[in-house]
């Protein structure tokens, strides 16, 4: 079992293309080296299709292969995938009616070194925009197979966000489900971590009086889970991605209640900086430090 | 097994190709796409009347064949084929464009019986038609893929795309129709044909108004290629 993510994806599509003759894998040439490596190109050759680098057909087919039936697979990096194939997950595969499993790498900075071109921290947001599809952003291994197998049993699309980042252990006990982390004093603010900032927030917190929750599907929000969780009048919600992506769900779901929300995520998409993925989170203020400076300028009071 | 030519016993049957304008002039308040809908009319109607397998009762019959209109622009002469062979009611055109009518200026396969695939934005469906072909493939099915398209559409990136994939990927049961009224802004040098057969595409070039040439290139011998039958209908023919 890989502990990476796109290690584990590779291994569950093996397994979802063995037990079921509907799946099909559309690539665009990113990752055909692992399913290379896997011996699934040579085991599934008519299912597994390469369409080169070309996105946009790799979209679209997908489409097509969905109206005959299939169960589409698709998975790129997160700016080609979702940001230069927008249109055909709209057109192509939510007006058609039809689902797909769309699995993006890279997310927010993966590819630091590669610049802007390669980063995507606008991909939620985008995808949030979509009727008919579930958001998984896994914090780990282990999620994002649960995550995958969700969706494959699913009865929508699902776009699943994988990253080289990682939490220590799996925190989602229900794909979809709000799971509390820590819980703080009555009337402490609830601090929700999403998917693979949820190791960076608990050290970020460590002695804060706050309750710290934890999803890795951000869309559907558990709506009715997060209101049974939260005790106090404010919620602080640290996402991987574009800032406040998530703030108009958490909105929704406490639209009965005088909450205070705010988000900590990506502001800043043009970093025009290079280096790794430490100081592209850094520079993001995602890093344990960096929760630690937003919650503080929220005024959150010490535990004890 | 479904048959071409089902009008013969087809409820909403009992209408030919003399019905088509008349069924289209129903059809108003989308005038700015006349033209894209006449320079289709005769590849259409040929396509269903002579050349596809369907099952008009049963649209989603599993041995049809598919058609897609990837321009999606100017249904009207798709609608009225689709009511001549008895897929939706001849009175539904009338209602052509309203709140209520299933059939909108870009046609929805959600709401329209037959319509394989929801088009109307440029670029679409020749890539969902190379997917729809693979996919037959894989079942092993006989059935056919028949994409139409515009000169104009070429234009869209997108389309060289599944052109270049179809090309290499052998897709015999798919073919292409062009309908060339010269509305490229650019044009084609060489000819629209040279950028299908340089893929790999087999080509055939008829005359988009003569029945019998567009039956002829329609049943043009592709084995184990995808074809591409460019259909002329004069400049910004309406």
């Amino acid at each position: 079992m890989g502990d990476r993510m796109r290690e584990r994806f590779v291994e569950t599509v093996g397994d979802l293309l063995t037990i079921d003759e509907r799946t099909v894998v559309v690539l665009a040439v990113i990752s055909h080296s692992l399913f290379d490596d896997a011996g699934l190109t040579a085991r599934f050759p008519e299912r597994i299709i390469d369409v080169g680098i070309r996105e946009q057909l790799q979209i679209g087919v997908a489409g097509g292969l969905a109206l005959e039936g299939f169960l589409p697979i698709v998975t790129g990096y997160a700016p080609f995938l979702v940001e230069r194939a927008f249109e055909q997950l709209k057109i192509g595969l939510t007006h058609q009616g039809v689902r797909a499993i769309a699995a993006s790498v890279g997310a927010s900075w993966d590819a630091s070194g590669s610049g802007r071109t390669h980063q995507a921290p606008e991909d939620v947001a985008l995808m949030a925009t979509l009727p008919g599809w579930d958001i998984h952003v896994p914090g780990n291994a282990d999620e994002l197979e649960r995550a995958l197998r969700h969706a494959y049993r699913s009865d929508r699309s699902s776009y699943i966000r994988m990253t080289a980042d990682a939490n220590a252990h799996r925190y989602s006990e229900d794909v979809g489900r709000i799971t509390t982390l820590r819980r703080g004093s009555a009337g402490s603010p609830t601090i929700v971590a999403v998917g693979p900032v949820a190791d960076a927030t608990l050290d970020a917190v460590s002695n804060l009086d706050v309750t710290v929750l934890y999803t890795m599907t951000p869309s559907p929000l558990d709506g009715r889970g997060l209101r049974a969780r939260v005790v106090g009048d404010e919620v602080l919600v640290i996402e991987p991605y574009l800032a406040s992506t998530s703030a108009g769900r958490v909105a929704e779901a406490m639209v009965d209640r005088a909450i205070r929300i705010r988000s900590h995520g990506v502001r800043q998409p043009e970093v025009q900086r290079y280096g790794s993925p430490e100081d592209h989170r850094r520079f993001h203020g995602l890093d344990a430090a960096g929760i630690r400076r937003f919650i503080e300028g929220e005024h959150v009071t010490r535990a004890g | 097994m479904v048959h071409a030519q089902s009008i013969v016993d087809t409820p909403g049957a009992g209408h030919d190709y003399s019905h088509l304008r008349t069924f289209m002039s129903r059809m108003t308040g989308d005038e700015k796409h006349s033209e894209a809908a006449t320079s289709t009319l005769d590849v259409i109607w040929t396509l269903y009347d002579r050349v596809m397998r369907f099952d008009p009762s049963r649209p989603d019959h599993p041995g049809r064949d598919r058609f897609v209109l990837s321009k999606g622009h100017g249904p009207m002469a798709y609608y009225a084929v689709l009511a001549v062979k008895g897929f939706i009611p001849p009175n539904a055109l009338d209602e052509f464009g309203t709140f209520e009518s299933m059939l909108g200026h870009h046609p929805d396969r959600r709401l329209v019986p037959g319509v394989e695939v929801s088009t109307g934005s440029l670029g679409h469906g020749l890539p969902t038609a190379v997917g729809m072909a693979l996919g037959l493939r894989i079942h092993r099915s006989p059935s056919r893929v028949f994409c139409l398209l515009g000169d104009g559409e070429l234009d869209e990136g997108s389309v060289h795309e599944a052109i270049a994939m179809a090309g290499r990927s052998a897709l015999g049961n798919l073919t292409a129709i062009v309908i060339d009224n010269d509305s490229a802004l650019h044009g084609w040098p060489n000819g629209i044909g040279s950028r299908f057969s340089v893929e790999g595409w087999e080509t055939v070039d008829v005359d988009g108004r003569d029945h019998e040439a567009i039956e002829a290139g329609l049943r043009w011998p592709h084995p184990d290629v995808p074809l591409a039958v460019i259909a002329t209908v004069g400049r910004r023919d309406g």
